[in-house]
């Protein structure tokens, strides 16, 4: 039997429309734009200004705190100004914007597809180098990747645990590459285990990417102390404590960080820039994104500079159908609607879902009938009816002992309503609420 | 039998009543009458807008401190702070009457939407997931939240415009609809006389070019107001004017000269021909001393 996560889930249409689609390169838009705050922590300060010339892999902001990400240039041009823009939240923030001017590339990145496997860094500078190449958590989370290689005193990295779970219907982008990219990815993950000086890594996979799991499995044989390990297709197993629970069936306690486990878990994707970064010195600047869609022409898995406009890779998958309803910045569960296609691609874009109108039509509410499906469904444990009757009344205090804070926001109780109640949609509020009351009664 | 019943029941009750006598009389807290005399004269609405928890604690805090500066009830004004002065003894301090002034006129018409939101009616959980509806991320979203935390039924939101309304005559200046409002675009100000007020009806801080393009009515931030302005009561901050409603002196010179329509006035008589309008300046400003 097929392992996965102990508490709750729910398993939604897969509708993976774009799988086995190559991955495809997308020309270069003439302006980029790359928004500062792209990571979770502190946005990136900005280190050029109007008229700089930069070449691809230049940096052009560097990190603003310890929980925050350098940011390159992913094109090479000329910068167009600092400026706001509106970015997937409807909100304005700061992007530097840059006009593409050809495509010439910093001398020290190595473009030659050429493997290597050697890695004879010290723990210290790969986490340095991984830091200085802007890597972030491509799950979608987007947690620079070098916090999380240096584990808290107190704390004892066991393993790694690479995120190649994919679960989210629709997103086929870390499944692409692992079919294209497997070689990469072991050695990225390899280079994960040395840089936490662990020699155990288990790579797990959603049991309805047959292929990947053939492959790596064939190729990790060459690679010691890697293992893939088949999981049950359940959503969200993608999460951190999840997949923590599937894999070495450990609970992470409420409030707790990941690795009191032992646990680091670094996504599939994470793994791949992460070689790339170590032994081709090149820096976190373009990533793959699903375009799909029920009523897309032409899904695909794209290969996109940071920055590019959404607009660009919707053309390139066939342009937005007539009865398009909703735009999602990534997955159908846990994706953002966009309020226009001029949103910048980012580092944390896994994939552009375009919904159709009966599709994304909301359906009407009606009362709770107490069947607690939303109870049994939660993968953190939580009562979600429960916690939304407290935000909706604002009793703070009755949500934060309810646990509100351990959400992890993976919209399984909405989901899974007979009642079409929005339940995500009113704990998250409480829960960022209960977050800030939390914040404000430890300074 | 009954007789048994009745004198041990009696005696569990007598020794009862002592202890209960005794611990009262030990644990006596003293507290002062006036603040239940206060309390009386209190409207009762418990709407908070005091900065105390409730009629109580603001009878409490009244007869506490040693003078009532400062001390508003909102709701009752200064019908009932008078009557709290001559319960506690104390003079009455004048408190100027304020009003809820909603700083955004960013209406349908004026302030194409382009998107819908389909999710809980609520502004502050839709502004916690994003910007709103139109390309303002400031204005007013009119989901209602300021309606539904109007205890005194003076706040709506009107159908046609699409943002929320102050029915000044019920506005108490609880402040309830200030803290509801995740945007903070609702503000008190003084009420003015004769209700005469004037406001800068925008809070959209994005320069000049943008918030024009957001909204014809936006404060594009070009300072002619300021300009304009003999009292010096105009200030442009983050590219927004806000007017200072104690240096403001209602001439409504700002309002003639600004571009977008942005400045409000409010209970004015219409406008007449320019030499008039000098003397209106005039009255206004006795008014106002």
């Amino acid at each position: 039997m097929l392992k996965t996560f102990r508490i709750g889930g729910i398993h939604p249409p897969e509708n993976k429309l774009s799988a086995g689609k190559q991955i495809t390169g997308l020309a270069l838009p003439t302006q980029v734009i790359i928004p500062l705050g792209q990571h979770i922590g502190a946005p990136a300060q900005a280190l050029v200004k109007k008229g700089d010339i930069v070449k691809v892999g230049t940096p052009i902001a560097k990190a603003g705190g310890f929980v925050s990400a350098n940011i390159h240039a992913s094109v090479s041009g000329k910068v167009a100004k600092v400026d706001n823009v509106l970015d997937a939240s409807g909100y304005k923030r700061m992007a530097i914007y840059i006009d593409v001017v050809g495509d010439e590339w910093e001398e020290t990145i190595d473009r030659s597809e050429t493997l290597i496997k050697e890695c004879t860094l010290a723990p210290k500078e790969i986490v340095d180098k991984i830091a200085a190449c802007g890597i972030v958590g491509l799950g979608g989370a987007t947690f620079p990747t070098q916090v999380k290689l240096m584990p808290p005193p107190g704390t004892k990295a066991e393993l790694i645990i690479i995120n190649a779970v994919e679960c989210e219907p629709y997103l086929t982008s870390d499944h692409a590459l692992m079919l294209e990219k497997a070689e990469e990815i072991l050695v990225g993950v390899t280079i994960l285990m040395q840089s936490v000086s662990v020699s155990k890594a288990v790579i797990g996979v959603e049991n309805n990417k047959k292929d990947a799991i053939e492959k790596l499995t064939s190729l990790a044989k060459q690679y010691a102390g890697i293992e893939i390990m088949p999981l049950k297709v359940q959503y969200p197993q993608g999460g951190e404590k999840q997949l923590i629970d599937a894999v070495i069936r450990k609970q992470v306690k409420s409030g707790g960080l990941p690795i009191s486990t032992g646990a680091v878990v670094q996504n599939v994707g994470t793994a791949f820039a992460v070689y790339e970064a170590v032994q081709k010195n090149k820096p976190l600047f373009e990533r793959v994104v699903t375009v799909t869609g029920k009523a897309v022409s032409n899904t695909c898995n794209l290969l996109v500079r940071v920055g590019t406009p959404i607009r660009y890779l919707i053309e390139a998958a066939g342009g937005i159908p007539e009865n398009t309803g909703k735009i999602i910045g990534g997955g159908p569960m846990m994706g953002k609607a966009l309020i226009t296609a001029d949103v910048p691609v980012t580092k944390g874009s896994s994939g552009i879902l375009l919904m159709t109108k009966e599709e994304s039509v909301r359906k009407p509410m009606s009362n709770c009938i107490r069947c607690a499906k939303c109870v049994s469904a939660c993968p953190m444990g939580l009562n979600p009816t429960h916690l939304m009757n407290l935000t909706e009344f604002a009793e703070w205090d009755g949500a934060e002992k309810n646990h509100i804070a351990d959400c992890i926001e993976c919209g399984s109780c909405s989901f899974t309503c007979p009642a079409n109640r929005p339940l995500l949609d009113q704990i998250r509020f409480g829960k960022g609420k209960v977050m800030g009351i939390i914040r404000a009664r430890k300074s | 039998m009954i007789l048994i019943a009745v004198v041990s029941l009696g005696a569990i009750g007598f020794v009862g009543a002592g202890i209960l006598y005794l611990a009262s009389k030990k644990f006596e807290v003293y507290e002062d009458p006036r603040i239940a005399q206060v309390q009386e004269i209190l409207p009762a609405a418990n709407c908070g807008g005091c900065g105390y928890p409730g009629c109580g604690g603001f009878a409490a805090a009244c007869v506490k401190a040693d003078s009532l500066d400062g001390f508003l009830c909102p709701v009752g004004g200064a019908d009932v702070m008078s009557q709290v002065a001559t319960i506690l003894g104390k003079e009455v301090v004048a408190a100027v009457p304020m009003v809820a002034v909603v700083r955004c006129n960013g209406t349908c018409s004026s302030r194409p939407r382009n998107n819908q939101y389909d999710g809980i009616k609520s502004c502050t959980i839709a502004s916690n997931l994003y910007g709103g509806e139109s390309a303002c991320t400031n204005g007013c979203l009119g989901y209602g939240d300021c309606v539904v935390s109007c205890a005194f039924d003076a706040i709506s939101i009107n159908p046609t415009t699409g943002i929320a309304e102050v029915d000044e005559a019920k506005c108490t200046s609880c402040g309830a609809c200030v803290k509801a409002c995740p945007k903070a675009i609702i503000e008190l100000r003084k009420k003015g006389p004769k209700s005469r007020r004037i406001f800068v009806s925008c809070i959209n801080k994005d320069k000049g070019a943008a918030a024009k393009k957001a909204c014809a009515n936006a404060c594009i931030g070009c300072s002619l107001c300021k300009k304009q302005c003999e009292f010096d009561a105009i200030t442009i901050e983050n590219n927004v004017a806000y007017i200072d409603y104690n240096k403001c002196r209602l001439c409504r010179k700002c309002v003639a000269v600004c571009p977008t329509g942005a400045i409000h006035e409010l209970n004015f008589p219409p406008r007449k021909e320019k030499v008039v309008e000098a003397k209106v300046v005039e009255t206004s400003e006795t008014e106002n001393k």
